[in-house]
């Protein structure tokens, strides 16, 4: 076992840990926090995206003990005091999800898109996207959610703290 | 899945690191992770420990060293494609950069776990491999440097030994070329089915100089010598290229898969440098 300290969703967890534990199970099967999801065992599908310092990146491919001295955020930290993130409001407004299993990676991954394109083009959202699939094939409305997120006030940040 | 038990140890110097790989006679070494997680998740590979070199901060970053620039193991894909001194001086790793896989990859992956990983398919090898790069490759007797042309030995296997590290990737200025990475993919974010690294130095509308990498068209990347050699002087007209892009395939024995035969790969090679050099010409 390998003792880590993780920040997740803005608190701190020091767990001992197999060092050949997945990020996404860490957080799933210790910390509880299911929102997080597994899509596929190929790091192909991107449901499963959280971001480690701030940058998106597919946590079934990352061991927990890389995550060591390291902030991570899921899908479950974007909404504070019952207020949804601005791209979770997003999301909702424009109907982008159908089963709403490749949700939690589609939101994390949308607000790293705006981090670096923070008035994205329709091409820069697909191909911000690449890394993500919906089976459901519902690709359109999302690309419509994250443009419109794009236009919401502190869609890039991470977490719904707009302004403090 | 889940890997199979292994011990774990994240060095903070180059020295503790191979200290680590000599201890063990079964130990994997962990860069970016996002070639090796995979295989450790189907279990395609078991070993005893993984070498996390997460934590060594001398194995990251870009510098100038004269007429070449150093990129260190360790730096990222995302990394890469920020850094100025790339995109001026190896404008062809960038483009075959911004191809691999998706942005989450790129955000973990880097350069040399990508070289050493040694897929055929993968991008980096074939403009690394164009571009005269040569490997620094460290272990406990110290550093030696091996040219692309010998690094890369066959499939997934490279020059680097069991208790070595490569530390370094050096490539030689191309400072002005014109490059164009054409990767052929029947969907989004798959292994490239063939892909072509062209990169062209321009006199007026002559091609000077031309360099041509093949990913994915033999067990290691190859080099379109035929065409290189055909393009040379060449005025960069759309029948002068064509012509000397039909020879892209010679001598290559590609694999035939469920993507295509041997004899469609080669066909694509053709079509895909011409397409390339077109682009590095423009």
């Amino acid at each position: 076992m390998t003792r880590i300290t993780v920040t997740v969703d803005g608190d701190t967890y020091t767990d001992d840990v197999e060092p050949r534990t997945l990020l996404v199970q860490y957080l799933r099967e210790n910390l509880g926090k299911v929102g997080t999801v597994i899509g596929c065992d190929t790091s192909n599908c991107g449901a499963c995206t959280v971001h480690l310092d701030g940058r998106s990146v597919k946590s079934c491919n990352v061991l927990a003990v890389q995550a060591d001295g390291h902030e991570v955020t899921t899908i479950e930290g974007l909404a504070t005091d019952g207020q949804l993130h601005p791209m979770q409001k997003a999301f909702h407004e424009n109907h982008a999800l159908q089963c709403g299993y490749c949700t939690p990676g589609m939101i994390m991954q949308a607000i790293d898109i705006l981090k670096d394109h923070p008035d994205p083009s329709e091409q820069q959202i697909r191909e911000g996207l690449e890394g993500n699939l919906c089976r459901c094939t519902g690709y359109h409305n999302i690309v419509k959610a994250v443009a419109a997120a794009a236009k919401a006030p502190g869609a890039e940040l991470a977490s719904s703290k707009v302004g403090e | 899945m889940i890997p199979t038990a292994f011990d774990y140890v994240a060095p903070e110097s180059v020295a503790d690191a191979l200290a680590a790989l000599a201890d063990s006679d079964d130990a994997k070494v962990l860069a970016g992770g996002q070639s090796l997680l995979p295989i450790l998740r189907m279990r395609l590979n078991a070993p005893d420990k993984v070498v996390d070199l997460g934590r060594i901060a001398e194995l990251r970053g870009v510098r100038e060293d004269g007429d070449a620039i150093v990129i260190g193991a360790m730096t990222s894909y995302v990394d890469l494609l920020a850094d100025p001194l790339v995109a001026e001086h190896a404008a062809l790793l960038k483009a075959a950069i911004e191809t691999v896989a998706d942005p989450q990859i790129r955000r973990r992956g880097t350069i040399g776990g990508a070289l050493v990983h040694a897929d055929p398919a993968g991008d980096v090898g074939a403009p690394v491999l164009a571009l005269d790069g040569e490997l620094v490759i460290t272990g406990s007797a110290g550093e030696r440097t091996v040219a692309a042309a010998d690094f890369f030995e066959d499939l997934f296997t490279t020059a680097v030994g069991e208790d070595e590290l490569l530390t370094a990737v050096r490539i030689p200025k191309h400072t002005g070329w014109g490059a164009a990475y054409e990767k052929f993919v029947r969907v989004a974010h798959q292994w490239s089915i063939v892909a072509v690294a062209a990169t062209v130095r321009m006199e007026g509308d002559t091609i000077a100089e031309a360099r041509v990498g093949l990913t994915n068209m033999g067990s290691t990347p190859l080099r379109a010598t035929a065409t290189e050699e055909a393009l040379a002087g060449k005025q960069a007209s759309a029948e002068a290229i064509a012509e000397a892009c039909a020879k892209a395939a010679d001598g290559t024995n590609p694999p035939s898969d469920l993507n295509g035969d041997g004899d469609y790969r080669k066909h694509l090679a053709t079509v895909f440098t011409r397409r390339a050099v077109l682009a590095a010409a423009d």
